[in-house]
């Protein structure tokens, strides 16, 4: 038994990627960033808003807080839609006791469902970042590139009618994406894509259609990987807020400014015996000089004007 | 299959009526130790195995027996010195395996309501006669055991099928700990009669701290006051609802129970809490704020079944 010939040839083996989405360029020979008002350091706090059927198809695979057991799995269920009806708006009282701006990531389905909680979004001037039709409907290179077009449609149709916004950035359920989605984004009016955490700092992404960035949605410092998968204690949540944030400001003083992307899941740091921890860990971001909490849409804005 | 199960209406947790409790409590607290018996050759359901390994799984099944031969005593003693009544989620085949421990929990005017026959039984799969039998079986076990009429519901291990809520409000079931989308009571959608989800905190159950999130037994007891402060703080400007959910198999281990009776006496030394049992909370709520919110919501009040 052998493998075939060309599982030693490499076709991409070159200087460089092994794609042409974007150049490699390090952290460190970036372009230092100017933030408005000589800050040193965005903070960008992104809520998502999602809707996990009672019955998903699992294809290709289960999203993160998709349903456990056999049908009907109400736990989860029940424990996901917390997030919509309680636990989010323990954050929103939060973040306006704080006076931060949020961009929320929004499943169309969450719009259509609950337009009042929409409504929470649009009407605090926040911006709403497209977030698929669901947590079931996945972008993943099975689905054709016309099926795939019609689901990015589908949810950037509905989102930018019932928010009234643009709607220029985009987070992929479960950083879900095709070879094709960052095409299909570019061509659809969006500007920047949070699914591909390989960086501090916004970059350009190359597509066959239009300008298309993407922007650090942090994974690794989310709610999510922390308090879920790694099992963290709350106070290890804001410790690790904290650091990075040290960390960042640190550097903005040498290499221009940082972000510090928050994402937050409602159903998780929601929960009454979180949601405490959460503010400590923004308290303790803007209890210091330089900080500018923004939106996504902004950040870029700002990033842009300064690579010339 | 449905992709939304259409049980309740979406309130969103913002400008809601005021919840009044009792005396101008701010928050409803109990505690519903869930009282299980897993047997060890349990049949099969298609849909799910009982145990992980070959019958006998013995580790797993004595891991669990723990509960009721140790555990249990150990973590009512814990309850009595803070004056906690239990709202028991039983396993109604206990009434036969361990009538010592119902008649303990019955000497202290504890409820009782069911957890299905054994927690090794699911629900997946049955067809209507089946899932009426385990009601009504729930009912009659019960009644015969302890004189008391069962009024809640926690589906054994979870397992539902589609119309169980409507048949638990056709046998006038009161309240359901099945639904956790809230930290305040809400009417349920049922075909006929009432029903209301009953809050549960399911997230500080303790077969979640230490099964699915391996916390320690102090971090536990952490999040035990956390999660107390949290709704006690919102209770000042509209009634809440703590339960804390507990397995003695779990929190009834010498290493475990510390942290969590030092909790509860933390959670039950402050002014304005309620601790009372789900069924207290459930007739005041019925009696105080049910038609209102039905109405708030756009649903018609169902009438109590008796």
């Amino acid at each position: 038994m052998s493998l075939p010939a060309d599982y030693l040839e490499y076709p991409w083996r070159r200087h460089g990627m092994d794609h042409d989405r974007y150049p490699y360029l390090s952290l460190p020979e970036r372009k230092p960033v100017s933030w408005p008002n000589g800050a040193k350091v965005a903070l960008w706090v992104i809520p998502a808003l999602e809707f996990f059927p009672l019955n998903p198809t699992g294809k290709p695979f289960k999203a993160p807080g998709s349903m456990v057991t056999p049908y009907p799995d109400l736990r989860h269920f029940t424990t996901r839609d917390y997030g919509n009806r309680v636990g989010i708006y323990r954050i929103f009282r939060v973040l306006d006791e704080l006076g931060i701006p949020a961009s929320v990531a929004v499943n169309s389905a969450v719009a259509e469902r609950y337009p009042a909680l929409l409504g929470e979004v649009t009407t605090r001037g926040w911006e709403v970042i497209g977030h698929g039709v669901d947590m079931d409907a996945l972008h993943h290179s099975g689905l054709d590139e016309a099926t795939e077009a019609a689901q990015l449609d589908k949810s950037l149709d509905s989102l930018r009618k019932h928010s009234g916004q643009l709607v220029t950035g985009w987070l992929s359920p479960a950083k879900s994406e095709s070879f094709a989605t960052p095409d299909l984004l570019g061509s659809r009016g969006i500007e920047y894509v949070c699914d591909w955490v390989n960086d501090d700092m916004p970059y350009a992404m190359t597509t066959s259609s239009g300008s298309l960035h993407s922007m650090p949605h942090s994974t690794e410092l989310s709610d999510r990987q922390l308090l879920i998968d790694y099992h963290c204690s709350e106070d290890e949540y804001v410790d690790q807020v904290s650091d990075a944030f040290d960390c960042l400001l640190a550097e903005a003083g040498r290499s221009g400014g940082r972000i510090l992307s928050l994402p937050l899941i409602p159903y998780i740091s929601g929960l009454p015996y979180r949601i405490k921890a959460m503010r400590r860990a923004l308290e303790y971001v803007l209890g210091h000089d330089g900080v500018w909490p923004a939106t996504g849409a902004q950040i870029l804005e700002a990033w842009r004007k300064g690579q010339g | 299959m449905k992709h939304d199960p259409a049980l309740y209406e979406f309130w969103p947790y913002k400008d809601r009526p005021k919840i009044t409790w009792p005396n101008g409590a701010r928050i409803a607290f109990w505690v519903a130790p869930n009282i299980e018996f897993y047997e060890l050759d349990p049949p099969q359901n298609p849909a799910r195995k009982p145990w992980a390994r070959p019958h006998p799984d013995v580790l797993h099944y004595a891991q669990r027996d723990y509960g009721n031969r140790a555990g249990h005593w150990r973590m009512m003693e814990a309850m009595d010195r803070c004056g906690v009544r239990g709202s028991i989620s039983l396993s109604v085949a206990l009434c036969q395996h361990h009538p010592e421990i119902i008649e303990a929990c019955a000497e202290r005017n504890w409820e009782f309501f069911s957890h299905g026959i054994y927690n090794t039984r699911y629900c997946y799969g049955m067809d209507e006669a089946q899932e009426r039998a385990i009601i009504e079986d729930s009912l009659e076990t019960v009644m015969a055991a302890t004189g008391q009429r069962i009024a809640g519901w926690l589906a054994p291990a979870l397992t539902h099928t589609e119309r169980t809520f409507d048949l638990l409000a056709e046998y006038g079931i009161k309240y359901t700990c099945d639904l956790f989308q809230d930290d305040q009571p809400q009417p349920v959608h049922v075909r006929k009669g009432r029903l209301i989800s009953m809050p549960y905190s399911l997230e500080v159950n303790d077969v979640i701290a230490y099964n699915s999130y391996l916390m320690s037994p102090r971090r536990y007891g952490d999040i035990l006051k956390m999660q107390f402060d949290q709704l006690y703080e919102e209770g000042a400007e509209s009634g809440t609802v703590m339960c804390i959910p507990l397995h003695a198999y779990l929190v009834g281990h010498p290493h475990r129970i510390g942290p969590f009776a030092e909790a509860l006496e933390y959670i039950t030394s402050h002014e304005g809490v309620w601790v009372t049992t789900a069924r207290e909370i459930a007739e005041y709520y019925y009696e105080h704020h049910y038609a209102d919110t039905c109405r708030l919501l756009g649903m018609t009040p169902g009438e109590e079944i008796k």
